[in-house]
């Protein structure tokens, strides 16, 4: 340790305030901002469009992945992320990976209705009960959303 | 009033991220996991019953794409208030949140439509779990659009008088968080049905 | 950015007080400020410790008084409890639930996290405030209108909330069951109310040890309490969201008719438990790794050595922080979780006992070959460590999913988590107040009191818990009002332990006359000045005034070394500050 003291008390990094952020040589023109705008509207056009598509995977692909672009334009150029400090993108990466494991723990449990030696009678009536009436409702009446 | 003498701590910026920059991205830190946790519930509730398709084909689409543009256009204001703010012009900085302000209430007012609408059509809150999941998710981010609309407009003020102006950064981070949320409250409620 | 260095904290009425900030310590003239700018609308990091402190001690007494009339309830059943009166049924769930609930998230956070957090971050990090002190001020007063709201849910009609600390739905999110509909309502507003307080004091904390440390001190000069306070916040954030957002579904299930949670419309009940459990678990740590870092800094600075391997443990605390997220399952081992879930979870629980053995052992390293003194505070740090390692050890037995078909919901979890928690909350807060009061007030506690105080602390606690392990294996069910209902429990051996547990009690609350007498003699009568560092301690708090004033330092320090350099064979002296200038 008392070769190392040598390294302390430069005390340099204190030098610089509040105000010596990422500012000067970062700053972009306003249609630089616009352009990402325009893009995110035509993603948003476009997950809509995929939503009319009769196939499943390609709604859910459409909804998703197209969330996951825009959020990530969203958080990358408006927020500055792809600029900031990489500790700052970790911690918040570690908070989205929790949520991860939270769903991946959990899910086991409350997705099914019955496993191994268990059942949970209750959970499955509520879904036999729901889809029954679905049925009832008909497939005419309601395939639209209510506007 | 007085020009008061900060605490020396606040003054300083080890990390050379600007403190209150930091503490915000530490904020939407934990608004990551409280939006998480009830997201990721309700995804696993969605999977789990499936007779929830029929509950969410009622939703309306229409209304959700068009709060998507008004929250993705009060975004773009927003980083361009930001902007104005880097380039040290606080007036235009103001103007850019106040118009941020007015993207935030056209969001509410749409909002307040979509929902007396649904709830005059009966689905109210208890009709199913996955109602409840929809007010209570798009309540949830609904007090997140006032907020920061508050926290925006007190930023607004110091701003136009050209004070304060590293604030209107972190208020636009905020609210860059709470279009990022609507961003997938969008295919969740709407679009995946 | 154009701007020089204004930042937030402009322009309202409190700045009065602030004004004088640090170009005044240097003259000592300034108006005083009034009572309720210096005790009730404090930005002060110090004055807000002492309020969260003082609020926790009083919560404390609150949870102890419940303790007493439940435990006096077990050991003499349906007999009149002095103080008390008669206790029904529902009584005790009430006095049982308040209770858990009033220890951990009214004692022993705002002791160990906030009151000692705010007190040390800025003294041990040399700086003169936290980053934002107008929040840090608004964090007591959300807490304080939490505990507020707390009260008040005993004294509503229906009364308390009596679901248990856990509040497990069914139970919990319909009146129908609990018969306390504003109590509950209540107290999970409350709570939710005190996880708010404590994400606006955490990020403080986080935001204050990453940028406002003083020139020259890196991260890795940081004390170990300072660290751990941190990763104690970062971990109550990162886990707290899921539990909010349950927190809301359960008050809409309470009041306004859905049914997250409840089963027989499609809900899941078991969802709550895992919302909960993931928070709670990492919540576990959130209040123990504060305590483990004040044992170290005071088994460091009473063995006069360095403490032992000091970035390892660092690294030990990242892994159990970042396993204790892995682990939270091990609560519902027989709630009809996914079994092949519980293999996996009573693997990650067995695992995480391997660091926390490991911060033992290198406390016990730290003490071998120092030359020790058994100060008031060691002997707290020590008994700390001592005590803490009964409560990791029977956790491992909680841990296997087989044995915890067994011990699951008995006395021994209970002994279990006692014996986790009262080191924790109740010898971390006297080894806190033993070791930084004299910088706290500026003067001395008295030695032999103290020692009295705690030896007799120490003896009430055991006798409290161990007893209960025995009764926890005999088969006693947790959370049962009167033994003698079931006559395979009504047994009296049974019951002379769980009296034994119950004069175990009142030793303990006995002995806390001592301190009280401690404090009055030490405060009122002796005033035994402690001067700046009557410890010979490293750190940077000890090397400003006792109290500190406004401000803290007269000069701000600069750093040249770690914390923890003592009896360096090159020097006289057998400690060397952090801040003292190397020798030209
Ligand atoms: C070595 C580390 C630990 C292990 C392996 C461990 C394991 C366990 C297990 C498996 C249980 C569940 C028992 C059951 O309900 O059947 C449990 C309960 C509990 N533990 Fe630990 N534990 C450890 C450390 C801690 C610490 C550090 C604390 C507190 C600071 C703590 C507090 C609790 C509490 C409060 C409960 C009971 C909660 C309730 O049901 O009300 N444990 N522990
Ligand atoms: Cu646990």
């Amino acid at each position: 340790m008392t070769a190392a003291t040598d390294t302390h008390a430069t005390g340099g990094h204190d030098a610089h305030g509040p105000a010596s952020d990422h500012g000067g040589e970062h700053i972009h023109p306003p249609s630089y901002y616009v352009k990402i705008w325009v893009v995110l509207l035509g993603l948003m056009v476009l997950s809509l469009i995929g939503s009319e598509v009769p196939n499943k995977l390609v709604v859910l692909m459409a909804a998703f992945g197209i969330a996951v672009v825009k959020a990530y334009l969203v958080c990358a150029k408006f927020m500055h992320l792809n600029i900031e400090k990489k500790f700052v993108v970790y911690f918040l990466a570690t908070s989205l990976a929790f949520m991860a494991l939270f769903y991946f723990g959990v899910a086991p449990d409350v997705m099914q209705h019955h496993g191994h030696r268990w059942k949970n009678v209750s959970a499955k009536a509520a879904v036999t009960r729901g889809l029954e009436a679905a049925k009832v409702d008909g497939h005419g009446g309601h395939e639209a959303p209510a506007h | 009033m007085s020009t008061a003498a900060k605490p020396i701590a606040t003054l300083r910026s080890v990390t050379g991220v600007p403190t209150g920059r930091l503490a915000m991205w530490w904020l939407l830190a934990s608004e990551i996991v409280i939006f998480g946790g009830l997201l990721m519930t309700y995804v696993m509730h969605r999977i789990g019953h499936p007779e929830w398709a029929t509950e969410a084909a009622h939703t309306n689409t229409v209304a959700g794409a068009v709060n998507t543009v008004v929250l993705l256009s009060s975004s773009l204001s927003a980083v361009l208030a930001h902007q104005a703010a880097q380039t040290g012009n606080g007036k235009k900085a103001a103007n850019y949140l106040w118009l941020t302000i007015l993207g935030a209430c056209m969001f509410l007012v749409i909002k307040s439509f979509e929902w007396t609408h649904e709830i005059k059509e009966g689905f109210v809150l208890t009709r199913s779990t996955f109602w409840s999941f929809y007010y209570c998710a798009a309540g949830l981010h609904a007090l997140h659009v006032i907020a920061g609309s508050i926290a925006m407009a007190i930023v607004a003020i110091d701003a136009a008088k050209g004070k304060e102006l590293q604030r209107v950064e972190y208020a636009g981070i905020y609210w860059h968080f709470v279009d990022v949320v609507w961003v997938f409250l969008f295919p969740l409620l709407y679009i995946a049905k | 950015m154009s701007q020089t260095a204004t930042h937030h904290d402009h322009g309202t009425a409190t700045q009065g007080h602030d004004a004088h900030g640090h170009d005044s310590h240097g003259h000592g003239h300034h108006e005083e400020p009034g009572f309720i700018k210096k005790y009730l609308w404090s930005t002060d990091h110090k004055m807000i410790a002492q309020q969260y402190m003082w609020t926790g001690v009083a919560m404390a007494l609150i949870g102890g008084y419940l303790a007493y009339a439940f435990r006096m309830q077990l050991a003499f059943p349906g007999k009149f409890i002095p103080a008390y009166g008669y206790m029904s049924s529902l009584q005790y769930n009430t006095a049982v639930t308040n209770h858990g609930t009033i220890m951990i998230f009214w004692f022993a956070m705002p002791v160990l996290i906030a009151a000692f957090g705010n007190f040390l971050i800025p003294l041990m990090i040399g700086c003169d405030d936290m980053v934002f002190p107008r929040i840090n001020r608004l964090s007591y007063q959300v807490f304080l209108l939490s505990a507020i709201i707390l009260i008040a849910s005993f004294l509503v009609p229906g009364g308390g909330f009596n679901g248990a600390w856990t509040a497990y739905p069914p139970l919990s999110g319909n009146s129908e069951y609990n018969m306390a509909h504003w109590g509950s309502t209540l107290w999970v507003l409350a709570v939710a109310l005190e996880f708010v307080a404590f994400l606006l004091g955490g990020i403080n904390f986080i935001t204050t040890a990453m940028n406002s440390r003083a020139p020259g001190m890196r991260l890795w000069d940081m004390p170990l309490v300072v660290w751990m306070i941190v990763i104690a916040s970062i971990l109550f954030m990162a886990s707290v969201g899921p539990l909010i957002a349950g927190a809301v579904m359960l008050l809409f299930d309470q009041n306004f008719g859905t049914f997250f949670f409840a089963p027989e419309r499609g809900g899941d009940p078991v969802l709550w438990q895992h919302l909960f459990w993931f928070f709670g678990h990492p919540e576990v740590y959130v209040v123990l790794l504060p305590a483990m870092g004040m044992s170290g800094d005071i088994i460091a600075t009473f063995s006069r050595k360095k403490l032992f391997a000091y970035k390892t443990l660092l690294y030990t605390v990242f892994g159990t922080g970042i396993i204790s997220f892995f682990v939270w399952a091990h609560h519902q081992f027989i709630a009809g979780i996914d079994p092949r879930m519980a293999n996996i979870f009573t693997v990650t629980t067995l695992i995480i006992s391997v660091p926390i053995a490991e911060m033992c052992f290198l406390f016990i390293a730290t003490l071998y070959g120092g030359s020790i003194t058994l100060t008031v505070p060691m002997l707290w740090g020590l008994a700390f460590v001592g005590e803490f390692l009964l409560g990791g050890v029977t956790g491992i037995f909680l841990g296997a999913s087989g044995a915890d078909i067994f011990f699951h919901d008995s006395y021994f979890v209970v002994a279990h988590f006692h014996y986790t928690f009262v080191p924790i909350a109740i010898i971390g807060f006297f080894m806190g107040f033993t070791y930084w009061s004299p910088k706290m007030f500026g003067l001395m506690l008295d030695e032999t009191l103290g020692k009295i105080h705690f030896w007799i602390t120490i003896v009430g606690f055991n006798m409290i818990f161990i007893p209960l392990f025995f009764t926890g294996l005999w088969g006693d069910h947790r959370r049962i009002y009167n033994y003698n209902n079931f006559s395979e429990l009504a047994r009296p051996e049974l019951q002379d332990l769980r009296i034994i547990a119950t004069v175990g009690l009142l030793i303990m609350i006995s002995a806390q006359v001592f301190f009280v007498i401690n404090l009055v003699k030490s405060y009122f009568v002796t005033k035994k000045k402690a001067g700046d560092n009557p410890w010979k301690a490293n750190t940077l708090e000890w090397q400003c005034p006792s109290p500190p004033p406004h401000g803290n330092f007269a000069t701000m320090p600069n750093v040249y070394r770690g914390p923890y350099e003592y009896s360096l064979p090159e020097r006289e002296s057998d400690f060397w500050p952090q801040n003292e200038p190397p020798a030209a």
